[in-house]
């Protein structure tokens, strides 16, 4: 009874025959969701004319868990969020725990944390263009970027012994020196990528089918994505210039060369090729990087944060004092809040935390960008095709565990 | 031997020859398919049961018939049942027709390699061929399931909007040989590469192409199961051998289709510049037969290529490419190819 009333809502509301309403679950288990999200459409033939967008299926209660959890625990946190780029998230947090402490990190920790957050960017983005690919029903490009990504997993377990939940650096700075392949790897990892990405682009890009399901698809404003909170690729493709790597430089983005791409429409084809720009731009990032890598220290010098090598704990006094101490005491930033936002892969990634003096943060928040565009999505569906939801989702890359946390 | 005795006995043996024939060819096509998709995609595709991975074709025959018959509650139960038998069936019955080769001379006996030389054969793949959907739409809607009832309606739409085109194709290639019968259309593409009808209809080749694609819904044609909108369209529910029919059928369809671009196109059994010996003996039987399945497996091959190459139209781009480009041109070819037929007939120089 209650349906039938709202199916007649909605047909007055949108000028459609009440009788033509077929209700169909776009989630939470369907394939293109890529994670756990549910969209209820009202369905006219194959036009979806009003969408409800339920979240919290995948709801893990990390701001509060954090609450309990030291600063160097809320990394493992993090891991959990973004998990298609989580050395991104980790990078996010070390840099705002920093902030909190007045921490400055050396030269080289600053560059690895850059070619890592621009690696991840990669990561990220091959998997976002490719799976547009797979939701539009071609495959293969996929798998092409699946390998590199998969080459770049060795380098990351290499760096931290994990490919996925990597738990990267330390508060102060990186958890292990680095190891002594690093730069070889890098740069035998990059050789391939521009191949692999222009076979990609010959595959898709120019592909007529591929270019007619995307164009014009979901497109959405410049006001409206400000309005929204639009960050990263899906605000610039729909036309800001807004990247927190040249607003609001963090880790010595201020030292590389590189240029943000811009859209037009801001519609799904503008989403990709933002990125496909984009991961162009991160590999000469990660080029400068590796050039002009510094030699120093690992981390900074900053007993009273950053544990000591376990050798000299047993070995000198002082660093066993250290170790008892932020063992014991946990970590204590001085009282006071901070935020601090990154440039991560699907937009800007903050992180508001405030210290109450304690070893554990007082109460932290997680801004993910993945929330703001999934207010969105019940715009950017109405009107389409059902083929249309499934390329909007893709497209503006919505991940269940950032955008539930 | 009378006579009745000895047709029977040709018949029953030819049947069961191309029967055996195309079921084996089609069940290691699945195994290509994945050869090729694993090539295509650089990994290695089946390699672990047997020899190259050839097992894996016996190995997933076992699992359809291991796997648990799962009927949804509240599903039509006849007509859940039925459906992929049907679908498989409409795909199969096509064979009947093909020219799968020559006549041969044994024993003084004609026989020809090919189940029935019906006089009305194309008539009849286009009826046969349009059967194979109401397996589609009643799996579909007896699987009581939402997904599955939309892959249904859209399969039901895009099958016949494309079989329209596709007799549009035909009737051009029709006006042209003047014959119902697939043997004779065959035969009158012998001689030079130049007679296929290919080269004299390559606007009708593309149309039938493109339908025939449709027809059998896959990339970039397959809206009725496209995995990422509707989980898997009309199969969904289905699950040990109906969806082993359902698959199989599809496997069949594109073989089928495939041998029949060929028949009608690319000369069917035909060896170009060679011509049928006095007295076709089992070798001249078996050459022919190898021909048209070399011509049948370089368009099964283009099958795959594009489907694990190109994306999915969208709904609407479908329907705007079978009715508002392929059919228009559909006709205006046929005009074409009349009014060529008329003037050629006119100058004296036979179709």
């Amino acid at each position: 009874m209650l349906k039938q009333v709202i199916d007649k809502e909605i047909a007055q509301q949108y000028d459609v025959d009440e009788r033509d309403l077929y209700d169909l679950n776009l989630g939470p288990s369907h394939p293109a969701t890529h994670g756990i999200l549910e969209n209820r459409v009202k369905l006219d033939g194959e036009r979806i004319v009003k969408c409800e967008s339920h979240i919290g299926y995948c709801h893990r209660s990390f701001e509060k868990l954090s609450e309990h959890y030291s600063y160097n625990q809320v990394l493992t946190i993090t891991d959990r969020m973004n998990y298609v780029s989580s050395m991104a998230n980790n990078i996010g947090w070390t840099l705002a725990a920093e902030k909190l402490l007045g921490i400055e990190v050396p030269k080289l920790v600053q560059y690895v944390r850059v070619i890592m957050l621009e690696l991840n960017r990669i990561i990220d983005h091959l998997i976002c263009t490719g799976v547009m690919g797979v939701d539009s029903g071609a495959y293969t490009g996929f798998l092409y970027f699946m390998e590199q990504r998969e080459r770049a997993y060795d380098i990351i377990q290499k760096m931290t012994g994990a490919r996925l939940t990597t738990t990267f650096g330390r508060v102060g700075g990186l958890d292990r020196p680095l190891y002594n392949e690093f730069k070889q790897d890098i740069l035998e990892w990059l050789r391939p990528l521009p191949k692999v990405i222009k076979e990609f682009h010959t595959l898709l890009t120019r592909n007529r089918i591929f270019i007619e399901r995307l164009r014009g698809v979901s497109e959405i404003s410049e006001e409206r994505a400000l309005e929204f909170g639009f960050t990263g690729p899906n605000l610039r493709a729909a036309g800001v210039s807004y990247d927190v790597r040249k607003a609001d430089p963090f880790s010595s983005y201020s030292d590389f060369d590189f240029d943000v791409p811009v859209g037009s429409t801001g519609d799904a084809y503008d989403r990709y090729m933002v990125r496909m720009v984009e991961m162009e731009e991160s590999m000469k990032i990660i080029k400068q990087a590796i050039e002009n890598l510094p030699d120093g220290p690992h981390h900074a010098d900053v007993p009273e944060v950053y544990l000591p090598e376990k050798k000299h704990v047993y070995s000198s006094m002082e660093s066993m004092i250290y170790h008892f101490k932020i063992i014991m005491h946990g970590i204590r930033p001085p009282v006071g809040e901070v935020y601090q936002a990154i440039e991560a892969p699907n937009g800007e990634l903050g992180f508001y935390c405030v210290s109450d003096g304690g070893p554990n943060p007082y109460r932290l928040h997680f801004r993910s960008p993945c929330l703001y565009f999934y207010q969105s999505i019940e715009e950017l569906l109405e009107g389409g095709l059902i083929a249309d939801a499934i390329m909007t989702m893709s497209s503006i890359n919505v991940i269940a565990g950032e955008l539930e946390r | 031997m009378p006579e009745i005795v000895a047709f029977l006995i040709e018949k029953t043996l030819v049947t069961i020859f191309v029967f055996i024939v195309v079921l084996t060819v089609v069940a290691f096509t699945t195994w290509i398919e994945r050869i090729v998709a694993g090539h295509i995609q650089m990994r290695y595709g089946p390699n672990r049961a047997g020899p190259k991975g050839l097992f894996q074709v016996a190995a997933d025959g076992v699992k359809f018939f291991m796997k648990e018959e799962f009927i949804p509650d509240r599903a039509n139960k006849v007509l859940f049942v039925i459906a992929p038998t049907f679908t498989f069936m409409a795909a199969g019955f096509i064979m009947a027709v093909i020219p799968f080769g020559d006549r041969i001379m044994i024993g003084g006996r004609e026989v020809l390699l090919q189940i029935a030389d019906l006089n009305i054969a194309v008539l009849y793949v286009l009826a046969i061929g349009s059967l194979g959907v109401y397996g589609i739409i009643a799996g579909g809607w007896a699987s009581n399931n939402k997904y599955s009832l939309m892959g249904g309606l859209r399969a039901s739409s895009q099958m016949i909007s494309y079989e329209i085109a596709m007799g549009l194709a035909i009737v051009a290639l029709l006006l042209d040989h003047g014959t119902l019968s697939l043997r004779q259309i065959v035969l009158n593409q012998q001689g030079a590469i130049w007679h296929w009808s290919v080269f004299s209809h390559p606007i009708g080749f593309i149309i039938f192409y493109v339908a025939a694609f449709a027809e059998s819904a896959r990339v970039p044609f397959d809206l009725p199961e496209a995995e990422n909108e509707i989980v898997a369209g009309y199969h969904t529910e289905y699950s040990a051998m109906k969806f082993g029919l359902f698959m199989f059928g599809e496997y069949v369809h594109m073989v089928l289709g495939s041998a029949l671009i060929a028949t009608l196109y690319f000369g069917g059994w035909s060896i170009p510049w060679v011509t049928a010996p006095e007295e076709p003996g089992l070798l001249w039987g078996l050459a022919t037969f190898a021909v048209l399945w070399i011509k049948t497996y370089f368009f099964v091959f283009v099958y795959m290529w594009v489907r694990w190459t190109l994306p999915r139209f969208r709904y609407d781009q479908l329907m705007n490419l079978g009715w508002k480009r392929l059919i228009p041109i559909g006709v205006v070819n046929i005009f074409i190819t009349a009014a060529l037929l008329v003037v050629f007939q006119h100058l004296g120089i036979a179709g």
